[in-house]
């Protein structure tokens, strides 16, 4: 069974499947990128290297949240490193990853995101892709 | 040069050792066309190195190798097994010389005539000859393996974080002085270090530039042609490795762009471009890419010829081929096996070279972009990308943020404020001037979103093609970096050229000036200001243009005194008045031929001018530009060939300048020529029959003084009234045959000719 990384965003509760993750880690501080897309958050050092910080709520179409979430997950996409912001982090645990159930619809980003429920104790959690939370350059350009 | 040639040393090794496995392929299949072009790119490959390091005997090999090569590529020979063993033998030789050179001893040369000789078609098998392999010298370098270089580096920046955190961690504990003095050794010691790991990697990319002056100058000489060099960017530092695999290519177009793209400087003339062709190579960094740019002035790509080309060699139909994009078309240039030049040269029109370039370039994930201007030059754009770069920049602050720029592409840094600055609105383009240079302005402030406020420093930056000035707060300080590519949507805003970490742990972006000027929309067109201090490349001797006479012949003729070359049809060559002549645009000038010419619809002419006089000398053809011999042999008797030099073993006529001008020239009416009045009341006749008659025995003639001009002589009728007491001497013509003794018989020319030359002074 999959390991699991289970995590709030925008308050709600995530799954991120453990082979997207670097690491885990506390963001220090955040350089802006002027006149970048608005999902990114800027740059933070993360020892001898830069990372890209995601901001998980602006990726997802969400409202900006009240507090500054400082912890993230490293993720690697196309040999670039991003930090994708995150509330908390609760549980590392191994589930099945089960498909939607018929009929369900995600909304705005979780749609581009989602990929697939775990059940813990018998609540459904929605497992996601970070890869999907990453903006595209030249969709961007465009 | 040592570098280049324990390179080139290296490089041919490891290609022998890669290639061994690929002969013994090719033995078993002679029929193999991928092996057979692996064989012949390399034989190519040390046929370039060689002609760039001075080293003729492999250059001999590998040229005769290379033909052989090339003969099979192209059909005309079948490699049989004879072919193939005598390739196979000039491979070895090959080896052999690579290892003697850098062992430092000489290999005898006695069996290489019979290596050669064994390439041709029906020779016999040359007996091996036996060379005693010395041994291999014992290497003074190392080749290390890239990502171990790589984790180095890694392994040492963070190795300088954490000794900034732990001066960090002392310093706000307050530690005694010995503590500090040690971790003053270790932060020296890190410094060095780190200093060294950057070098293990990078490069300057003069390392690739500088051998460029003298091959440009070489290739140049050697094809005829004066070329002006013009290098940008030498301190833009690469990947040692990218700077290896950039070599090839680099040499291949620029060889390829003095022999195909630039003109001779006759062709030049006549396009109305400046003699000396203009290549200028340069290197700048751009988003996440060094970019480096081949232009030259020269003719550029003709795309119909290169698909004639192709379409001749059957590869492909003409028709597929003219369906294609334009882009498409011009990409054709890297078909293997091509070439759009009949004559093969030592220096290139082999048709290897651009696809092996492209080979090259793509290997170390980079691209190639053409930019083909057909008649006024071709500019080729090698993208390679900048996987780590380490580079001298500055720092600026804009509000709170720190960003980087480049040191190379800042001019000068000024303060706001000064007598000499002014910055205004133009309409609602802001821009600056600095000691009266009138240059357009970003605010970068303004570009990044922030609010406005008056700028206080200006970085003077210079994009290709221009400068402009870039607002900031603030000017930081100066710091060598390691700029790696940034996340593609940072990149996608198009105005950083990457990220770094500087030792202040917080991350910083590099800002890419070029970009900057694109996003802000700044236009600049091709600075005309760049001849200034562009280094001529003078090439030595006398430069003479050989030719196809009318009668066949080949001669040979100064280039100095060619004014044009120019195509003219025949219907304007008239023998008229006694001779040869040509209308041309506005006149009629004196033509020389050495042959018929009446049968041919059009020929060529030279034009030539010797300052004053204007001759032209009807020819076949122009071949080519060659440098004139010192020593020529006279000719037996005096005419319109001077002697005779031998060129290339061929026995070439040299025209005699002086004697052309002095045959031809004549009857050309000079400023300085007597001046002789036309006096009389019979002016009808005299600018009608007599004028003419005069200025070809020249004099200037003339019916009414200007302002200023004293005759040498007047010439008057009989009849005119008696001339005023002058002291300038009369000639006074009869109408009668017979007639009084101090006139003359106005139709005897000889007589009225002589009279003129006598009171005129002796002429």
């Amino acid at each position: 069974m999959p390991l699991f990384l289970i995590a709030q965003i925008a308050g709600r509760i995530v799954a991120i499947e453990s082979d997207q993750v670097e690491s885990v880690v506390d963001i220090g501080t955040i350089i802006p990128v002027p006149r970048a897309d608005h999902h990114v958050r800027g740059l933070a050092a993360l020892r001898s290297r830069v990372v890209t910080v995601i901001d998980t709520r602006a990726a997802l179409g969400l409202e900006p949240g009240t507090t500054a979430a400082t912890r993230a997950v490293i993720t690697i996409v196309e040999g670039h490193h991003y930090a994708v912001l995150v509330d908390a982090l609760d549980d590392v645990a191994p589930f099945e990853l089960a498909p939607l159930a018929a009929g369900i619809v995600l909304d705005k980003g979780w749609l581009t995101v989602g990929r697939g429920i775990i059940e813990r104790d018998g609540e459904p959690i929605l497992a996601i892709g970070l890869a999907a939370l990453i903006p595209r350059g030249l969709a961007l350009a465009a | 040069m040592d570098d280049l040639l324990q390179e080139f040393i290296a490089e041919t090794r490891e290609t022998l050792e890669a290639l061994s496995g690929e002969i013994v392929a090719w033995e078993s299949a002679p029929g193999d066309r991928d092996r057979l072009d692996s064989i012949f790119r390399f034989v190519h490959t040390v046929k370039g190195s060689c002609g760039f390091l001075d080293l003729p005997r492999l250059a001999r090999l590998s040229h005769a190798a290379e033909d052989v090569l090339a003969a099979v590529r192209a059909g005309e020979r079948t490699p049989d097994t004879a072919l193939v063993n005598a390739v196979l033998a000039i491979v070895d030789r090959i080896g052999e010389l690579v290892e003697a050179i850098d062992a430092g001893h000489a290999v005898d040369d006695s069996g290489e005539d019979l290596l050669v000789a064994a390439l041709d078609s029906g020779a016999q098998a040359a007996a091996p000859v036996s060379v005693v392999t010395p041994s291999r010298a014992p290497s003074r370098s190392v080749r290390l393996n890239v990502d171990l270089l790589d984790r180095m580096m890694s392994g040492m920046s963070d190795m300088v974080l954490a000794r900034n955190e732990l001066a960090r961690r002392l310093r706000d504990d307050g530690a005694d002085p010995s503590v500090e003095a040690a971790l003053e050794r270790l932060s020296l010691t890190v410094a060095e270090m780190r200093d060294t790991v950057t070098r293990t990697r990078m490069q300057k990319i003069d390392a690739l530039f500088s051998a460029l002056p003298r091959m440009v100058r070489d290739t140049a000489a050697e094809l005829g042609k004066s070329v002006t060099l013009q290098i940008e960017g030498s301190d833009v530092e690469l990947d040692r490795e990218m700077i290896e695999m950039m070599r090839d290519p680099l040499v291949h177009i620029i060889r390829n762009s003095i022999d195909h793209g630039i003109e001779p400087p006759a062709l030049r003339r006549l396009a109305k471009k400046r003699e000396n062709g203009w290549l200028n190579v340069s290197a700048r960094q751009s988003g996440n890419q060094i970019i480096i740019e081949i232009c030259d002035d020269g003719r550029g790509i003709d795309v119909d010829a290169l698909i004639a080309k192709i379409a001749q060699e059957g590869r492909r139909s003409e028709a597929e081929l003219r369906a294609l994009s334009p882009q498409a078309k011009l990409d054709l240039i890297f078909e293997p096996g091509l070439s759009t030049k009949t004559v093969v040269t030592a220096i290139s029109g082999r048709g290897v070279g651009m696809d092996v370039v492209r080979a090259n370039v793509e290997q170390i994930g980079g691209r190639i972009e053409l930019f083909n201007t057909p008649g006024t030059g071709l500019r080729i754009a090698i993208h390679v990308p900048l996987t780590l770069s380490i580079m001298s920049t500055i720092g600026v602050g804009v509000r709170d943020q720190r960003f980087a720029i480049s040191r190379q592409a800042i001019e000068e840094i000024v303060r706001v404020g000064g007598q000499t600055i002014r910055i205004d609105r133009i309409g609602d383009t802001l821009t600056a001037t600095v000691r009266d240079r009138r240059m357009p302005l970003i605010d970068l402030s303004d570009m990044l979103g922030f609010a406005p406020l008056d700028p206080a420093m200006l970085v003077i930056v210079s994009v290709s093609g221009g400068s402009y000035a870039l607002a900031v707060d603030a000017v930081l300080d100066h710091e060598e970096l390691v700029i790696k590519p940034a996340a593609p949507a940072i990149m996608a805003t198009g105005i950083y050229a990457g990220q770094t970490l500087p030792d202040s742990g917080l991350p910083m972006l590099m800002l890419d000036c070029a970009g900057i000027a694109h996003v802000a929309g700044l236009v600049f067109t091709r600075a005309t200001a760049a001849d200034e201090d562009a280094v001529v490349e003078a090439v030595p001797g006398v430069q003479a243009l050989l030719f196809e006479d009318l009668d066949g012949c080949r001669r040979i003729v100064p280039l100095s005194v060619i004014d044009r070359v120019e195509p003219v049809a025949t219907g304007a060559i008239r023998m008229s008045a006694g001779r040869l002549r040509l209308s041309v645009e506005g006149g009629i000038i004196p033509l020389v031929a050495l042959g018929e010419w009446a049968a041919l619809p059009t020929v060529s002419v030279l034009r030539l001018r010797d300052g004053a006089t204007e001759i032209a000398y009807a020819i076949k053809e122009a071949l080519d530009i060659v440098e004139l011999p010192s020593a020529i042999v006279p000719a037996h008797a005096v005419g319109p060939i001077a002697g005779v030099v031998a060129i290339d073993g061929e026995q070439i006529e040299v025209l005699d300048l002086f004697w052309i001008f002095s045959a031809h020239g004549g009857g050309e009416a000079e400023p300085d020529a007597p001046l002789c009045l036309l006096d009389s009341a019979e002016s009808a006749w005299m600018t009608t029959f007599l004028k003419p008659v005069l200025e070809a025995s020249g004099y200037r003639v003339t019916d009414a003084l200007r302002p200023g001009e004293v005759p040498r002589v007047l010439v008057r009728m009989e009849s005119d009234a008696a001339p005023s007491a002058s002291q300038i001497p009369v000639v006074r013509l009869r109408r009668e045959a017979e007639g009084a003794s101090d006139t003359i018989f106005r139709y005897d020319r000889p007589a009225v000719l002589a009279a003129v030359a006598r009171s005129a002074g002796g002429r």
